[in-house]
């Protein structure tokens, strides 16, 4: 029930309103052409399109898949806070080959009813930029110390911005998939 | 020299708490500004025992990674492996047969009853008490002896295997089980008749580091600190894993949301936990501890998956997003106890620092845990 408000709620951000459904890679497509496994793969590696998936918690472990742009973070965020969701984790993945880097937040409710829901949204790998959540909640800011630490991404407006598990003065980035010990 | 410093009036100083100091319990450093005896701003510094395991999930295959999860939290090892383990089996779709889930459950349980142990100890003994920590340090070496037994280790096991377990307990591990549970019971009366209801413990807890609700919230607080605030949260009921829903104990919540509040669920979790071990030696079927049909190279499908379980100290999670190759591509580990130490700043304000030191020991810290 609250997956649904929520759901809606966050819909309602996206200029398109209509659900995104998950592809069931393109099963009804085929028989058009003989090199239709290679279209497939090539399909595959498009990025996916900002919206809302709902996804199946007994294979993923969440609930709702949001990717978004970062303007679009704050309002998300808000919505979440105002549903009385608690911040479980913020962390980053390195996509070399797209030159992006993505941040993951997860989000999950002190309910019986369980909802964890994750955003994800992309910023360029060479300018990597997303706007702090630290003053929504209080809680990110070490995640977002931390994924400044791995991956160098940059919070703007974030309090305190300096290295928190890696030593004072490291200038390195270790989760970044070039990186070189 | 000149003579003896002396503070002015409204003049603070630095006291720097750590890196090395018994009550942070391992190398954590909380640099406070003092006004006397009050704290008025606290930051804790961290980073002193980080070893980078979310990249040594990442660059070396699966399976090389299980011994790692047991060097995060070294008192409560077991469920951070049973967490790893289900997290790379929900990926990979692998089944595990009941007879082995059940004997996890058995294992993280005793070992959560070690942990609070141990955390119990620790505890009074940073409150000035220090002759509980040997009874309950007793206690605990039962439990790791029957775990030593079937698992080879006493600390950092490497027990589970994706899809089952290394090794089937014996009836030597079950005799000993057995007999171990009224044993605790019994130790359980014992520190209530000698800590719980003492004056001088009941002082320096109550109404003391009081953590509100909404703060576990803003911050990401789980576990007995969030249960200590009277949040009815414990992943093993909210997010049902494992065999958990078969069993029937209770989540102990208080509302009182000081430091008493939550030492009482730690000391009433234990007895939950012997509960449930009871009931699944009682339940335990008979069976594979493997599955017959197991892929030799765990190459989980392409996504990300999430996977939380409820650890000694609170929501355990891991993040495994996989590119479909042996390694995995990215390897998150969600620390509950990193969520509850960041309120710490916030929550000893204003303090004074014997009470911050004892809500810092009601958090239950496990420092190789926040650093990983």
């Amino acid at each position: 029930m609250i997956k649904d408000t929520v759901k809606q709620a966050l819909q309602d951000l996206f200029p398109d309103p209509e659900p995104v459904v998950e592809e069931p890679v393109a099963q009804e497509a085929d028989g058009e052409e003989a090199g239709d496994s290679k279209k497939k793969a090539k399909k595959k590696e498009e990025p996916r399109a900002n919206g809302v998936l709902e996804r199946d918690h007994a294979k993923y472990g969440c609930d709702l898949d949001v990717q978004l742009e970062p303007g679009e973070l704050l309002a998300t965020v808000m919505i979440l806070d105002k549903a009385s969701f608690f911040l479980e984790s913020i962390t980053g993945v390195d996509w070399i080959k797209e030159d992006q880097l993505e941040v993951v937040y997860d989000f999950s409710r002190y309910d019986f009813e369980i909802c964890r829901v994750v955003i994800r949204t992309r910023t360029p790998r060479s300018t990597p930029l997303v706007p702090t959540i630290s003053k929504i909640f209080p809680g990110a800011n070490w995640h977002e110390r931390e994924t400044h630490d791995f991956f160098g991404i940059k919070f703007d407006g974030h309090p305190h911005l300096v290295p928190l598990l890696l030593p004072e003065d490291a200038d390195f980035h270790p989760l970044l998939k070039d990186f070189k010990p | 020299m000149s003579g003896p410093i002396r503070i002015q009036p409204g003049e603070t100083f630095t006291l720097n708490v750590g890196p090395q100091h018994p009550a942070t319990h391992g190398v954590l450093r909380v640099k406070m500004e003092m006004d006397g005896e009050y704290i008025v701003k606290a930051e804790t510094v961290l980073g002193y025992i980080h070893r980078m395991h979310e990249l040594m999930g990442e660059n070396r295959p699966y399976p090389k990674v299980l011994p790692n999860l047991s060097r995060l939290d070294y008192l409560g090892a077991m469920g951070y492996t049973h967490g790893h383990v289900l997290a790379v089996e929900r990926a990979a779709g692998i089944e595990v047969p009941e007879r082995a889930e059940y004997i996890r459950v058995i294992t993280v349980e005793l070992n959560r009853v070690a942990s609070h142990l141990f955390w119990f100890g620790a505890f009074v003994m940073d409150l000035g008490g220090f002759t509980p920590l040997m009874y309950a340090l007793q206690d605990r070496e039962h439990i790791l002896d029957a775990l030593e037994g079937i698992t080879g280790s006493r600390l950092t096991y490497c027990y589970f295997r994706f899809g089952g377990l290394c090794n089937d307990i014996d009836d030597e591990f079950i005799a000993r089980t057995r007999a171990l549970i009224p044993r605790m019971r019994k130790s359980l009366k014992k520190y209530e008749a000698l800590v719980t209801g003492n004056i001088i413990f009941r002082k320096r807890l109550e109404e003391i580091g009081p953590i509100s609700p909404e703060m576990c919230r803003k911050y990401g607080a789980t576990g007995p600190v969030a249960r200590g605030s009277g949040i009815d949260f414990d992943i093993r009921k909210n997010e049902p894993y494992s065999v958990y829903p078969e069993f029937d104990f209770d989540v102990p919540v208080y509302h009182e949301c000081d430091s008493m509040a939550r030492y009482k669920v730690r000391m009433d979790e234990m007895e939950q936990s012997l509960r449930i071990i009871e009931q699944g030696l009682d339940k335990l079927p008979d069976g594979p501890i493997m599955p017959k049909r197991k892929p030799k190279l765990i190459k989980p499908p392409k996504g990300d998956y999430y996977q939380a379980v409820e650890t000694a100290r609170g929501s355990f999670g891991i993040r495994l997003v996989s590119d479909g190759t042996k390694n995995a591509y990215r390897f998150k580990l969600r620390s509950p106890t990193y969520s509850n130490m960041s309120l710490f700043d916030e929550a000893c304000e204003g303090m004074m620092i014997m009470d911050a030191l004892a809500l810092m020991g009601s958090l239950d810290l496990v420092i190789p845990e926040i650093d990983r």
